[in-house]
């Protein structure tokens, strides 16, 4: 559903336009044993162009976060509050639609509907965390690219000895052909060897690197404003995953797309990222720009978090070690502060009871934590 | 490739033998042959020349010859294209078979494409919608399906064509066909017969596959390609069919090959008993029971054939629409 349509979007101090906005998102799984609360409460936004880190551990509801943003959680799943807004700058104007900017709020669209399919892939693609899975065993590299280019790509038909160039208004889909060279193309910059002919390859002649590479391909292949990657190296090993961050910091750049960037490496996260969001158990502890997280963490899980990364040694590479004490049951979550039961700091009698806000702790840095209420 | 087709093929004669051979011996296992029951007859009657009669016809059928020599006798006629005859019919089994053969060709495929063209869809539409009113209408009716036996079915139709509906669906053509030359009307006929037995195969043949293509799809449905491509936006029903079902389809190619072959030889043989069709199953059921060796043999050996082609088939064909498996 379109709210409203407006001339600008809310902008930076850096003057860079907001692309989405999640305001106090919450998804809830209704399952048997109870409600599971994937995702409660997150806020963050992501501006045109920059990298947004999340970071958590296994099951705090990163991948949920993403997949509420293309409106495809997974069956007992809900989204139950909040808004995800989408600041939208129509790619293809069409005479008699609105050119200006639309602001849409993903959570009531229709996840079957058209606009949400349009979005998806088109604008914001996503790349999942299973690489080698991804791809239909029985369609081809090329194929997969056609899919996303036939549906998304449109190219401006131009009249020859049109003098208003701008004015042009219509625009055709790809042909058969150009897709094709769209998808060499693709598959050449993201540094797949051979091109022209791995376009041909199915997808188990193709090593798990270049799978992921073909990912995304895939996904940038429909030039969306946003990409959502969630644990896109997590498969892989060491040297090629630094090959897959360096492709696509290369494509950010020269494309000014937005990435999502979901991980549980701290040493991935630091080098992608602008601005980092801390989850624990669907919770958003913590909020910060990538150097006052790493150098001044304020949440005592980002602490621990920070200090359970290898100091030593080149290796950024590594999964996080684990924290002390056990990760709580999503059914059963603590009372108060979630982390209560884990948490260094723990102050008996406060932090088991009062429920902490999201409190502003700094200059574009937040954190969720009784240590900085009253 | 070639070569795998070759030793395939190899593997299938080799196999090819050793059945016919068995079959050979398991029909002459009973103790008697066709003649011991003639011998019987005519004597019960009194017939004074039974025991010369019966000479001259074990001499002509070669009865008298050790096991091996009659085997090797049967399978070198085989191969010319002898099956031998019928003591039943006191015809040669190519003539019996070949004027059903066509028959039993129509009601295979006939079959085939009810089966296929109700099942697919039925599976497809449980899996996608898993746990609702009309999958559980779906899967109760595949159970049933299932459970019943063909035979009984087609009695209970019959029962309700002959008794409710006071119309005769009994063989393949109306009265006024039965003998009639092939016409216009005649093939109008047939397809308007041809649909009740190939039903109720379908029905007793389709409870298994629906169940098989929901279960499929149901695991595909939840691997992460589906989700990739319904995360490029596409639309639902092409991520269903053109992605999901695509690969859920796929191992339900070996039975389509090991399926359809060999009832083009048998079929279901009760149905077409209870239906009185003049198809090849009928006539093999009653030759096992009567010690028609010839024709039970022949019968059996094609039977074997057939499997072994179906299933050949079916590994093309798998090979055909899933890049993944690599015939070397
Ligand atoms: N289909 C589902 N049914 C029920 N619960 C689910 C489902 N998908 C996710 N959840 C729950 O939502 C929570 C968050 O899951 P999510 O997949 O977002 O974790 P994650 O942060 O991506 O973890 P990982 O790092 O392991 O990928 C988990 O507690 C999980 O149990
Ligand atoms: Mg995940």
């Amino acid at each position: 559903m379109t709210l409203t349509a407006q001339e600008t979007a809310p902008t930076t101090t850096d003057g860079r336009e907001v692309l989405l906005e999640v305001q106090d998102l919450k998804v809830e799984f209704n399952i048997r044993g109870g409600v599971i609360k994937a995702v409660d409460g997150l806020t963050f936004d992501i501006k045109r162009g920059q990298t947004v880190g999340i970071i958590g551990e296994s099951g705090c509801g990163k991948s949920v976060t993403a997949r509420a943003i293309l409106r495809m959680v997974p069956k007992p799943g809900r989204i139950t509050g909040g808004r995800i807004l989408y600041y939208r700058r129509p790619r293809h104007p069409k005479p008699g639609q609105p050119q200006d900017l639309q602001v849409i709020d993903l959570t009531t669209v229709d996840p079957d509907g058209e606009l949400i399919r349009q979005i998806r892939g088109g604008e914001i693609a996503m790349i999942f965390q299973e690489p080698m899975s991804s791809l239909t065993p029985v369609y081809t590299a090329g194929t997969h690219i056609n899919e996303a280019v036939s549906l998304h790509r449109l190219l401006p038909l131009k009249k020859l000895g049109d003098q208003m160039a701008e004015t042009i208004m219509a625009y055709r889909h790809v042909t058969r052909e150009e897709a094709r060279e769209i998808a060499v193309q693709m598959l050449r910059r993201v540094g797949i060897p051979k091109p022209e002919q791995r376009v041909d390859s199915y997808p188990h002649q193709l090593s798990g690197g270049q799978r992921q590479r073909v990912m995304i391909a895939i996904a940038l292949s429909t030039e969306p404003s946003m990409l959502i990657a969630d644990e896109p190296t997590t498969a892989l090993d060491v040297s090629i995953e630094a090959q897959i961050l360096d492709i696509m910091r290369e494509l950010q750049r020269t494309a000014n797309m937005a990435i999502m960037f979901i991980t549980h490496n701290l040493g991935v996260i630091a080098s992608m990222a602008e601005e980092i969001v801390v989850m624990y158990m669907g919770k958003q502890v913590e909020r910060a720009k990538v150097v006052d997280l790493f150098y001044n963490p304020k949440h005592p899980y980002t602490k621990a978090l920070l200090q359970s990364v290898p100091r030593l040694g080149p290796k950024t590479g590594q999964r996080l070690a684990s924290i002390e004490g056990m990760v709580p049951d999503p059914l059963n979550l603590p009372t108060g502060c979630v982390f209560h039961p884990r948490c260094p700091a723990f102050m008996p009698g406060k932090c088991d009871k009062i429920v902490p806000r999201w409190n502003q702790v700094g200059e574009n840095h937040w954190a969720r934590c009784l240590l900085y209420e009253e | 490739m070639v070569n795998y087709i070759i030793r395939r093929i190899g593997y299938a004669l080799i196999l090819l033998v050793l059945v016919s051979f068995v079959s050979f011996a398991i029909i002459e296992l009973p103790p008697g042959d066709f003649l011991t029951q003639k011998i019987e007859q005519l004597r019960a009657r009194g017939d004074r020349s039974a025991e010369q009669q019966v000479e001259t016809l074990r001499k002509r059928y070669g009865l008298d010859k050790p096991f091996l020599e009659r085997y090797v006798n049967w399978a070198v006629n085989f191969l010319r294209g002898d099956f031998g005859e019928s003591f039943e019919f006191e015809r040669p089994v190519s003539e019996i078979l070949g004027a059903r053969l066509g028959y039993t060709i129509i009601l295979a495929i006939a079959t085939t494409v009810v089966t296929w063209a109700l099942a697919i869809p039925l599976g497809v539409y449980s899996a996608v919608k898993q746990y609702s009113i009309g999958d559980q209408i779906v899967s109760v009716i595949s159970f049933i399906g299932l459970g019943m036996p063909g035979f009984l079915l087609a009695l209970i139709i019959l029962y309700i064509a002959v008794i409710v509906f006071n119309q005769d669906a009994i063989g393949l053509f109306s009265p006024e066909y039965r003998d009639a030359p092939w016409s216009v009307g005649k093939v109008l006929d047939l397809l308007s017969r041809l649909w009740i037995p190939a039903l109720i195969s379908a029905v007793t043949g389709i409870g298994g596959l629906v169940r098989i293509m929901r279960g499929n799809l149901l695991d595909t449905l939840g691997q992460p390609f589906v989700e990739a491509a319904r995360a490029r936006g596409l639309r639902n029903r092409t991520v269903i069919w053109k992605h999901a079902v695509r690969i859920a389809i796929n191992p339900l190619v070996t039975i389509l090959g090991s399926d359809v072959f060999p009832s083009i030889v048998v079929g279901s043989s009760l149905v077409a008993i209870v239906l009185n069709l003049p198809t090849i199953g009928p006539v093999f059921v009653d030759s096992l029971r009567k010690l028609d060796m010839y024709l039970a043999g022949t019968c059996i050996v094609f039977l074997t054939l057939m499997l072994l082609i179906g299933n050949l088939v079916a590994d093309l064909l798998l090979a055909w629409v899933d890049p993944r498996i690599r015939l070397e």
